[in-house]
């Protein structure tokens, strides 16, 4: 209904805009009726209303071409001020401007209409290739994990087969690690899902960084002890309203990326505070500042002409052979984005992966309560 | 009839229902299953269950809305299994009274502890004077609390927080609930107060107050408090 009568607003708007112009280049072709004569006024009119057939859609374009043969057989061909019409000549003249500026409005109409779908055409396949984008890699990642858990599954079921008691603890550790992967990738399809319908709300609180980032790295060491993880936050660090689960998946899925594809080494998270006048004193309440966290790896970090492509939807590096949808890292940066801030990605000197979190947030200093 | 703690699972989903009944008869629960939730309620107030499972996705009614109607009248614990995983239906779910809320997929072992967890705090309302977790000791009547045999020294809200955390041992505390036990109804939305107690308390009574093992963070709900 409303994008109803938008349109309707619009087309009367149409109407108007195009009465003014008509109007306008008439009374100017009137001043100069004594240089350029009336009947190259009639081509005057004709070239704004070609003009005006770029614009418009085809009920004002219609009715501009009409106004406009009207005004010109009214005020200047003679005799003036009456649409009567003396000369052969003229009325020749006045049926071939009907002519011509409805057929050019109308031509000129469909041209457009064509490109319009053409255009819409292009915008589908686009579509319909990503989509295709998204179907193999999906395929291919929710069909690993399920062959694992049906093929393990027969091994343990078939009487046939002898398994050692160690087989059968590897067969059944590999189902609950498939069925782990299969919950990961349902997890960043609703995330992605929930970014793109725009259905994302945030529930800002004031949140610890330093418990939020040491929850994310106790979640994450469950599944993999191999890698350190380095943390370095001042004491002094305030408190910022952001959303804790968001937020925490944003730090999960960065060293969740760092530890699937960087072997076992230390992995920096770096929390601090940007203050806009870079003065380190106790900011009063509700001052907005930067919230910044840098996470670095020790691996080898990105090809330098990837970089840009990291955050794309769907996108891998090339050569990648551990799986991922391709959705963890957009996800990062929508979420990211959802909090108005940025992510950026360089490889830093060392050559591990840097990436690192600006988010502007409200903090709160309240160590006045200690002793409460 | 034996002793054996009897446990009421509401899921629609069979499969479900069969994986839980063998985890839970294969730790000595004893087991009534039903996939409705009027159903549910009728087996609820024939059996009247020590303990039951429910699932928010049921096909007859909304779960939240079960949930409310058993709190009117069953004062056992209500444990939560659902697929919604969004912070704001699980402090729903908990405001409307569930003790606990699991997200399928669950791991079985936590939910045996969550069940015995909930068990315990209900059988045992009043605890004793004196509590002992690992290297912590909680001394009620003299309120004391000490780690390895130090007394700390804890302000007036610590202690107040420490203690409701204790009492609702296992149990998923959210922000909204402290705030208003503690603080007071003027309170509930002020989470920067409960975050700087939570981790004054941590500084104190952990042994690393950044992987705590008593106090719990459950993101974007609450705390739990885990004894052993």
């Amino acid at each position: 209904m409303e994008k109803l009568s938008g349109n309707k607003r619009s087309i009367q708007h149409q109407f108007i805009v195009s009465s003014i112009i008509i109007v306008v280049v008439a009374s100017i072709s009137y001043s100069l009726t004594n240089f350029i004569g009336y009947r190259s006024v009639a081509l005057i009119l004709l070239f704004t209303v070609s003009i005006l057939a770029t614009l418009l859609d085809i009920f004002p374009l219609i009715y501009t071409a009409l106004l406009s043969a009207l005004i010109w057989d009214y005020f200047f061909i003679p005799p003036k001020f009456t649409f009567h019409v003396e000369s052969t000549e003229d009325i020749l003249l006045l049926l071939m401007y009907f002519v011509i500026a409805f057929v050019n409005a109308i031509l000129i109409n469909r041209i457009r209409k064509a490109e319009k779908e053409s255009n819409e055409k292009r915008e589908k396949e686009k579509t319909i290739k990503l989509y295709n984008t998204l179907l193999n890699s999906l395929s291919h990642e929710l069909r690993t994990p399920i062959a694992t858990i049906v093929g393990a599954t027969d091994a343990l079921q078939e009487q046939t087969i002898n398994l050692s008691n160690e087989d059968k603890t590897t067969l059944v550790s590999e189902i609950s690690l498939a069925a782990l992967r299969l919950n990961q990738q349902v997890e960043n399809l609703l995330n992605i899902q929930r970014l793109e319908a725009g259905f994302l709300q945030l529930h800002k609180d004031w949140c610890d960084v330093r418990e939020l980032v040491y929850h994310v790295i106790q979640k994450i060491e469950v599944k993999n002890s191999k890698h350190t993880f380095n943390v370095q936050i001042s004491e002094a660090l305030p408190y910022f309203k952001l959303d804790y689960g968001i937020m925490e998946q944003v730090i999960y899925n960065i060293l969740l990326n760092a530890i699937i594809y960087t072997k076992p080494s230390i992995i920096t998270i770096k929390v601090s505070k940007f203050d806009f006048d870079k003065i380190d004193v106790a900011a009063p309440d509700n001052i907005p500042v930067e919230l910044v966290i840098v996470i670095k790896d020790e691996g080898d970090g990105f090809p330098e002409n990837e970089i840009d492509k990291v955050f794309n939807k769907f996108y891998r590096l090339q050569n990648t052979k551990t799986g991922g949808t391709g959705l963890g890292l957009s996800i990062v940066k929508g979420f990211i984005e959802a909090h108005n801030g940025t992510i950026k990605l360089k490889n830093s000197v060392a050559g591990g992966a840097e990436f690192t979190i600006v988010i502007p947030a409200e903090t709160t200093y309240i160590n006045a309560l200690k002793n409460e | 009839m034996s002793n054996q703690p009897n446990i009421l699972i509401i899921d629609d989903e069979p499969q479900i229902c069969k994986l839980l009944q063998i985890a839970l008869t294969s730790n000595q629960y004893k087991v009534i299953e039903c996939n409705t939730a009027q159903d549910g309620i009728v087996k609820a107030a024939n059996y009247l269950p020590d303990l039951i499972l429910l699932d928010l996705g049921l096909p007859d009614k909304n779960g939240q809305d079960v949930l409310i109607e058993f709190r009117t009248w069953y004062h056992h614990p209500i444990i939560i299994l659902s697929v919604q995983k969004d912070e704001e239906n699980i402090v729903k779910a908990l405001d409307n009274g569930a003790t606990d809320y699991l997200v399928k997929p669950f791991r079985t072992g936590e939910l045996l502890a969550r069940i015995r967890s909930a068990l315990r705090n209900s059988s045992q309302e009043n605890k004793e004077p004196i509590i002992n977790y690992n290297t912590l000791q909680i001394d009620l009547i003299n309120r004391i609390v000490r780690k390895e045999n130090e007394i700390l020294k804890l302000t007036t809200t610590e202690y107040a927080l420490l203690v409701l955390l204790i009492k609702n041992e296992g149990k998923v505390l959210t922000h909204q609930y402290l705030l208003k036990e503690i603080w007071g109804n003027t309170f509930v939305n002020e989470t920067q107060y409960l975050r700087v107690f939570i981790a004054q308390l941590r500084k104190k009574i952990e042994d690393n107050p950044n992987t705590p093992n008593y106090i719990i963070t459950e993101s974007g709900v609450g705390y739990r408090f885990i004894g052993n």
